[in-house]
């Protein structure tokens, strides 16, 4: 029994342990599982690497060039865009359906503040920006102060914010070439430097921008600390002192934020602004943030994960394509990764000592 | 008698039809174990969140160190150096130890790196927190980065105890440490009880294990019906005697709790 | 009591209901594959204003997305129990809504398919469609024709739906004909064996979808010199994509639809040649025909030569090319919808 330390000495005997925190002989398995603890997204990047092998054995120079490369990253980086903010969403478990309508609503104020309202399309990307600020924070109030479940609400915003969308363009496309002509910084983020054979557009620049921000954010600064705590345990959050109503509305704006970014990336992507874009991007961010290891039980997980699943379907589709496979083999084969992942996903938590 | 650190006079609560506080009282002296037992129900989880700041009072007036304070929230109870530690623990397992200590307060890097882009100073919030563990007596960590759900559950109460002595400046509460531990841990935690003492906190420990509260105890609170009944020294009463009080089977002292 | 009351009003109601609507001329419904392709929204407001004309009650439904096939059946119903006098039927899935058709006929209504024929296209009374297969015809013989050496093309196909809808298969199947390559089975695309043919996409008659199928193509075959899309807004999608790579003059585009913006992106280069149609044509026409059906029991009358009533198409271009009737974009501009 260890004696009052009152004095400053040194103890020459063992003292007793009163928890001990050494790792004790764990098997393989167990390391390799709390390795991935730590390391969420080695998996998705393992997963990505050999999909890249795979493929380009399979396909040829016809796949490992830089053309074919780089265009699966121009092929999902709108999807990747709005996977971050999904990210960031699922982190706090919970979900956001409506960011595709988000993303689609913002090009579509972008487009038609510019050419119907006939105010500077400087200032209406910025209303297109605010649009995905303000969507996102309703999405936040009602989830943080209302205490709806997220699923709820986004399902309920993403009705709304679409069939605003469909009402407010009257479903009428706005042609690239106009946008070329009198608003060309709506296709700011279509445009591309090339090098050699690799293409990189602004919007694939920007969702390596928006990753490596976020990845900082949440690793390296206390909102992203925040973040996780919500996601794992609010109550606990809220006894330690941070403002889990504050942060779960950050989370939803920011989010909101970023599809509205992401809508900006899709007029360049496009060309005109279509009001019938994006209708699968809720499912399919939620796909990449899965496959990439983000847990939607919230807390675990890093946004390169997601970058790394964006790029698992891009890889997997373009490469199943140029095998000539019919399209629903990718379906497929996507359906299992996910699985896999969710798999994966509830091993890790699993462990302990 | 010794100015209290803590005091409570007359606070009330109800939900609804339910009184859960009535018209009750506290206090806690320096550098003193005040243990807390009541049956369930009789409302000793409702005046630890109201100075622990998870619970406001409809009525009544809390003082620390003399001064009245209003404490709102759980932020506001730290902020004057009360620190809890809840049943719960309010620890995020798939944090690491070191973000658990610092949830909330976290420190930032000097310079710009810390003021114009918020990145934490996570070598040292390491090194406090493994600070803090080895001066409770804790085992040097070989990782202070594994995820709380690594840990057992006496090792995740340590954690929440080295946090709560950490920043406790004025008060320590620590809502039935005990309660989810095999005997061994139990001693452990006692342990450590006992150091934070020695550091002059004063504690306050809800406990319904008679054994554990009359071991390290000072003084004790026995709450029934919504409020403080009367205040017992360990030496002078029996656990029986503390049991009887509790449930009513024992008239309360005449004497004022001092 | 409360019981009786509610049996009561139910009754009254009804009554009233069909009191009124018997007052009232008969009723059409329209029913389109989504809400939101303009193609559509032109065709509701042709039929609108036809049915204001005629002093006769309009109900539109549509599918959530191209490719919503419940959501149609269970429109075919609703005009079924509110005793509509016929129904124009723009069908997603041109082969399961027969079973649907056929109940609406036997209860007594007028069928007529608008621009997808059904399949059979006896199913419905009457087919009022744009000719689809001379449609892609048209813009694959002008294709042939403005290309150097049509026997070396190098052809990509950005088609609708993965179901195959008639429209889609008419289209393709035309304008692979046109172009002058063995189609093999006219009921489906994709079994072709021609080498000129690069790969066929899906796009889902959108410009994402246009882009994307450009895109794939162009990993297939970076070389490609002609591409045919099944309408202009992947045409649209299809353009970017070349433009990103740089081959926007390698290669011509060609589309079915003469929407203005398509007649516009005709005029600029976009898009090399459009089959022009006149959906505002043939929702008013169907609504006239319902209308006059069900007051005198004439039903329709196919075009001559034709087992369907066509509504007429043409081709418009910047660059004619010898041996087809063309438009010119201006005059395109005139007949355009959208």
């Amino acid at each position: 029994m260890n004696d009052a330390s009152g004095s400053g000495e040194t103890r020459e005997q063992e003292p007793e342990i009163v928890a001990d925190f050494s790792n004790r002989h764990k098997s393989a398995m167990t390391r390799l599982l709390g390795f991935l603890q730590t390391t969420p997204s080695a998996i998705p990047l393992f997963v990505l690497v050999m999909a890249i092998i795979i493929f380009g054995i399979l396909n040829g120079h016809r796949f490992f060039s830089p053309f074919a490369l780089t265009l699966i990253l121009q092929q999902v980086a709108i999807v990747g865009i709005v996977a971050v903010a999904q990210s960031l969403v699922i982190l706090t478990a919970g979900i956001d359906l409506s960011v595709g309508a988000i993303a689609v609503m913002a090009s579509v104020i972008m487009g038609k503040f510019s050419f119907d309202l006939g105010i500077p399309p400087e200032l209406a990307v910025l209303c297109g920006l605010g649009s995905g600020l303000l969507f996102g924070t309703a999405n936040g109030l009602l989830v943080a102060y209302v205490k709806l479940p997220p699923f709820i609400v986004t399902l309920g915003m993403w009705q709304i914010v679409l069939a605003a969308n469909f009402l407010y363009s009257g479903s009428v496309v706005i042609r690239s070439e106009e946008i070329a002509q009198k608003a060309p910084i709506l296709q700011f983020f279509g445009r591309t430097i090339t090098f050699g054979g690799a293409v990189f557009t602004y919007g694939v620049i920007l969702l390596l921008l928006l990753v490596l921000l976020m990845s900082y954010i949440l690793s390296q600064t206390s909102w992203g600390r925040h973040v996780y705590a919500v996601g794992d345990d609010p109550e606990a959050a809220e006894l330690s002192g941070v403002k889990v109503k504050a942060t779960l509305v950050s989370v939803y704006a920011i989010g909101g934020f970023i599809c509205a970014l992401a809508g900006w990336a899709l007029i360049g992507r496009l060309g005109s602004v279509s009001p019938q874009a994006g209708q699968l991007a809720n499912i399919e961010s939620i796909t990449a943030v899965v496959i990439g290891g983000i847990s939607l039980f919230g807390g675990r997980g890093s946004v390169a994960g997601t970058l790394f699943g964006a790029l698992i379907v891009g890889v997997f589709t373009l490469g199943l394509r140029l095998l000539g496979a019919d399209v629903q083999w990718t379906y497929l084969l996507i359906g299992a990764l996910i699985i896999f992942a969710v798999t994966i996903d509830q091993a890790i938590r699993k462990v302990s000592l | 008698m010794t100015e209290a650190v803590l005091t409570a006079r007359k606070l009330n609560k109800r939900y609804g039809h339910v009184v859960a506080m009535e018209d009750c009282d506290f206090d806690l002296l320096p550098g003193e174990i005040l243990a807390i037992i009541g049956d369930n129900g009789a409302g000793k989880s409702t005046l630890i969140k109201a100075l622990s700041g998870a619970l406001r009072p409809d009525s009544g007036e809390i003082r620390l160190e003399g001064k009245p304070v209003t404490i709102n929230s759980p932020i506001q109870a730290r902020e004057l150096g009360i620190e809890t530690v809840y049943q719960t623990l309010a620890l995020s397992p798939a944090l690491s130890i070191a973000d658990n200590m610092f949830m909330g307060r976290e420190l930032l890097k000097p310079g710009i790196m810390g003021s114009l882009f918020r990145q934490l100073d996570k070598k040292k919030m390491q090194a406090i927190a493994r600070d803090k563990l080895s001066e409770l007596g804790l085992m040097t960590i070989q990782n202070i980065s594994q995820t709380v759900e690594t840990l057992s559950g006496g090792q995740r109460q340590g954690v929440a105890v080295a946090r709560a002595a950490a920043f406790g400046t004025n008060v320590v509460i620590l809502d039935e440490p005990t309660a989810a531990l095999g005997v061994k841990e139990s001693r452990k935690v006692l342990d450590l009880i006992k150091t934070i003492k020695e550091k002059g906190i004063p504690i306050i420990l809800i406990s319904h294990n008679m054994p554990h509260v009359f071991e390290v105890a000072d003084r004790i609170h026995v709450h029934r019906l919504g409020k403080r009944l009367c205040i017992i020294d360990p030496k002078d009463y029996s656990m029986s005697d503390a049991v009887a009080l509790m449930t009513g089977a024992m008239a309360p002292p005449d004497k004022e709790a001092a | 009591m409360k019981y009786l009351t509610t049996l009561a009003t139910a009754l009254l109601v009804s009554a009233g209901m069909s009191v009124a609507a018997s007052a009232a001329d008969t009723s059409v419904c329209l029913i389109t594959k989504d809400a939101t392709n303009p193609f559509f929204v032109k065709m509701k407001e042709g039929a609108e204003a036809k049915a204001k004309e005629l002093g006769v009650e309009l109900r539109s439904f549509a599918g959530k997305y191209d490719g919503d096939h419940e959501t149609q059946v269970s429109a075919i119903e609703t005009c079924i129990a509110a005793g509509a006098g016929g129904i124009l039927l723009v069908a997603t899935d041109s082969k399961a809504i027969t079973g649907s058709v056929k109940k609406a006929r036997d209860a007594g209504l007028v069928v007529i398919a608008l621009d997808t024929p059904l399949d059979p296209m006896d199913a419905a009374d009457m087919t009022f469609a744009t000719d689809n297969f001379l449609a892609g015809e048209l813009i694959g013989q002008w294709a042939a024709k403005t290309i150097d050496d049509p026997a070396k093309a190098k052809i990509g196909l950005i088609n609708i739906n993965v179901t195959q809808p008639s429209v889609g298969v008419l289209r393709n199947q035309g304008f692979l004909t046109g172009f002058g390559i063995d189609i093999g089975d006219k009921s489906k695309w994709g079994d072709e064996t021609d080498s000129r043919i690069v790969g066929q996409e899906i796009g889902n008659g959108n410009a994402e979808g246009g882009r994307k199928g450009m895109e794939n193509l162009l990993a297939i075959d970076p070389d490609i010199n002609v591409v045919y899309t099944i309408n202009e807004p992947t045409a649209a999608g299809a353009y970017e994509a070349l433009k990103a790579f740089g081959k926007q003059n390698d290669a011509i585009i060609v589309s079915v639809d003469g929407g203005c913006p398509g007649v516009a992106n005709v005029g600029a280069g976009i898009i090399g040649a459009t089959a022009q149609q006149y959906p505002l044509d043939m929702a008013g026409k169907g609504v006239e025909a319902i209308v006059k059906a069900v007051k005198t029991g004439e039903m329709p009358a196919a075009t001559e030569g034709k087992d369907f009533y066509d509504t007429g198409v043409g081709l418009v271009t910047d660059k004619p090319v010898k041996g087809l009737k063309q438009l010119t974009v201006e005059e395109g501009k005139n007949l355009c919808w959208g």
